[in-house]
């Protein structure tokens, strides 16, 4: 498959991510869509990678190895952010960011 | 010895810190023990070093104590130099210091407790930083010293800070020596870019090699002749010193006639070398010193108030000093300073006790027949008055003489410009003196009654100085006497580097009798002028006209520096205050002020808590940068 094919399926997939984390008010569904944008990241470093390979730069599939991290870094922020969401539904029982607007006064 | 000779200005600094910081504690007897002391320490161990540096054999011996300024290539050692030239200058200050201190525990008497203690401290400062002056080994310790006597001099003048005139005349002092201070700042600058050092030693040796007449030598000698000016007082920084005579007058004796004034003096002739290698300079040094001795003299003539003429009187005979220096006789000017200092100090303190038997009156026509009451100051003040007339056998006949003769040597016009100088001194002082001592007495009944002798504090240092008035001058008799001159060869040692750059002129024996003759008996004749027509002095009343009045009133000169210079920079002042500080500098300022006010109160409404809002300002910048990064 052409390697178009995958850049504009993480285009596609990261401006649906940008366009949710602008419009929605939900914290959860912010926090998938950033998800959504490092993942269209991840496609597209894997689609590279695999377009070198196929042009005969062997060493270019290590660059796959950054997916590992970026997963990595992923899980790690998950793992925080979820838990600033627990704190925040604990304190205000709702997950809408527009209520953290009284941190303004 | 030589090695302590940091002693010398440490114990007046001593006796200040003592005197300025116990000034609420100390009683005024234990004041005066510290402040006199102090200073006549001071004396002791400058007579032992003098007699040190006098010996055989002597070379300049410089005493360092720490480094005060090291930069790059460029060393300014905290050194004292002794040599026979600050040598002779220590025993001027601190022997006439002491006497002057002596006198003022008795003059000042009847300030309060803290008053008399603030003055001691002052005056001890003063003599500490005088000893500064003569005693460093480069120009920067010199200039130390020199801004010292200039903080002092500001402080005793404005004494009686009470008294707005006196604080007038105390800024006035202040500023006049603030223009000669910078010549004297530039001309430090261009040594240490010319040769690399402000070190005597140093700089002279490397002087000759500029060459004589250059332009930097020219600049450099011109430059230190303004801070000599203006310390000096000659024309055009002159007025200050008549309107210093608002200090007590001890001071007046002590710093604006004995010591201070004649730094300048001290200075040319410390950088002899420098004024030798510029003859063009020289020559303006002799034009300035005669226009100021004659000038001051001038107004001296139709002065009434004591204290004022005899201010004129020491601005005229600095005037002689730097006649002296113009024409390359470096031994005459420290000659006449040295006299200078003896007769100068005696009619100043002369005129003090005068002024104290008077109730602080200083009008001579309200004085009057004193010599009745008040036989030693009129004995010891008529000494003073025949040393500076210059007659025979009197200290200022010898310096005064030496100076014309040399003057006649460079050019008979100068000369008889000088001797008419003279002869106006000896008028004006015997006028002063048959005004104020013979004659009826023309005060009230109440200062009649009230007149006395003054206490042994204060005739003590009359007598002293009266006797060094008489005998002063035998330390520098001219060579047609057939004596050696002491002082021509003690100070050959620090003038004979300038030696070969010299024209000397040697008058013949027979002319040097002849001039001396022709002066002597001119100034006789003068005051026997001054006698017939001020002997039986009365007070007529008529206000004096034509030059009379012009003299009276100073050649206007206060009055034209008051048209041409302060008005205008009052004006300008004005305007710079209400035009350039108001709407200009003021306007800017607020303006920028309340320009940040505004534009934060816009933009902090862009910090509106909305997160939402955030992440979207983020977005657009990270879209902005794309686009300049892909773009631009």
């Amino acid at each position: 498959m052409p390697v178009q094919y995958y850049i504009f399926l993480s285009i596609a997939l990261f401006c649906i991510g940008i366009m949710g984390v602008l419009m929605r008010r939900n914290a959860i569904i912010i926090f998938m869509c950033i998800e959504l944008m490092l993942n269209a990241v991840n496609l597209l470093l894997v689609a590279f990678s695999k377009m070198w390979v196929d042009a005969g730069r062997v060493d270019a599939a290590s660059a796959q190895l950054f997916v590992f991290f970026v997963m990595v870094v992923a899980a790690a922020e998950v793992s925080v952010g979820l838990a600033i969401i627990v704190m925040m539904y604990r304190n205000t029982h709702s997950v809408d960011i527009n209520i953290l607007s009284r941190l303004k006064n | 010895m030589i090695h302590l000779v940091w002693l010398v200005p440490f114990l007046p600094l001593l006796g200040f810190l003592i005197n300025g910081l116990g000034r609420r504690y100390l009683s005024k007897p234990l004041t005066g023990i510290v402040g006199s002391g102090s200073v006549v320490a001071a004396f002791v161990i400058s007579l032992l070093i003098f007699f040190e540096v006098r010996t055989p054999g002597f070379t300049p011996q410089v005493v360092t104590l720490f480094d005060f300024i090291s930069v790059g290539s460029l060393h300014i050692p905290f050194a004292f130099q002794v040599d026979q030239l600050s040598a002779l200058f220590l025993l001027i200050i601190t022997g006439v210091g002491s006497l002057i201190h002596i006198y003022s525990t008795s003059y000042m008497h009847d300030e309060s407790n803290e008053g008399f203690a603030r003055y001691f401290a002052y005056l001890n400062l003063f003599v500490f930083s005088m000893l500064i002056l003569v005693l460093g080994a480069n120009y920067v310790m010199m200039f130390i010293g020199w801004e010292g006597v200039g903080l002092c001099s500001y402080l005793l003048i404005g004494f009686w800070f009470k008294n707005i005139e006196y604080n007038k005349a105390a800024n006035k002092a202040f500023i006049m020596n603030r223009i000669g201070d910078l010549g004297f700042l530039l001309g430090i600058f261009l040594l240490i870019t010319q040769f690399g050092s402000v070190t005597f030693s140093e700089v002279f040796e490397k002087v000759p090699s500029v060459g004589a007449d250059s332009g930097v030598l020219f600049a450099i000698a011109m430059l230190l002749f303004i801070g000599a000016m203006g310390k000096s007082a000659q024309i055009p920084l002159y007025t200050w010193l008549p309107d210093a005579m608002a200090g007590p007058t001890p001071v007046s004796a002590l710093i604006h006639a004995a010591t201070m004034v004649t730094a300048g003096i001290y200075m040319v002739a410390r950088s002899n070398v420098i004024y030798s290698l510029a003859p063009h300079i020289q020559t303006i040094v002799t034009l300035v010193g005669l226009a100021t001795a004659l000038l001051a003299a001038s107004i001296a003539l139709k002065q009434n108030d004591i204290k004022k003429v005899l201010a004129y009187s020491t601005v005229s005979q600095l005037g002689y000093m730097f006649i002296a220096l113009g024409v390359g006789a470096y031994t005459a000017a420290v000659f006449h300073v040295m006299t200078h200092a003896f007769f100068k100090a005696l009619l100043f303190l002369g005129s003090g006790s005068v002024i104290h038997a008077m109730g602080g009156e200083q009008d001579i026509r309200k004085m009057g027949g004193l010599k009745k009451w008040m036989p030693i100051t009129n004995f010891t003040f008529l000494i003073g008055c025949l040393a500076i007339a210059g007659i025979p056998g009197l200290s200022g006949f010898f310096s005064k003489d030496e100076i014309l003769a040399h003057a006649f040597g460079y050019s008979p016009v100068i000369y008889g410009l000088a001797l008419i100088g003279a002869l106006m001194t000896a008028f004006y002082m015997f006028r002063l003196y048959y005004i104020t001592f013979t004659g009826k007495f023309r005060g009230t009944h109440e200062q009649e009654h009230h007149l006395h002798e003054s206490p042994g504090a204060i005739t003590f240092p009359l007598i002293v100085l009266a006797i060094l008035s008489v005998i002063g001058g035998y330390v520098g008799m001219p060579a047609v006497f057939g004596v050696p001159n002491l002082l021509a060869e003690y100070l050959s040692p620090i003038f004979a580097p300038s030696a070969p750059f010299l024209h000397a002129h040697h008058l013949s024996h027979s002319l040097e009798w002849g001039l001396m003759g022709l002066s002597t008996g001119l100034v006789i004749v003068m005051i026997l002028w001054a006698r017939s027509k001020f002997a039986n002095y009365t007070d007529n009343g008529e206000p004096s006209t034509g030059i009379a009045k012009v003299l009276e009133n100073k050649w206007y000169v206060d009055e034209l520096y008051d048209a041409i210079i302060v008005k205008p920079l009052m004006v300008l002042s004005r305007f710079f205050q209400d035009v350039v500080e108001r709407s200009g500098i003021d306007a800017v300022v607020n303006g920028v002020g309340s320009a940040v006010k505004w534009g934060g109160g816009r933009a902090r409404l862009l910090q509106n808590g909305q997160v939402g809002f955030y992440i979207f300002a983020m977005v657009i910048g990270m879209i902005v940068l794309f686009v300049i990064s892909l773009f631009l």
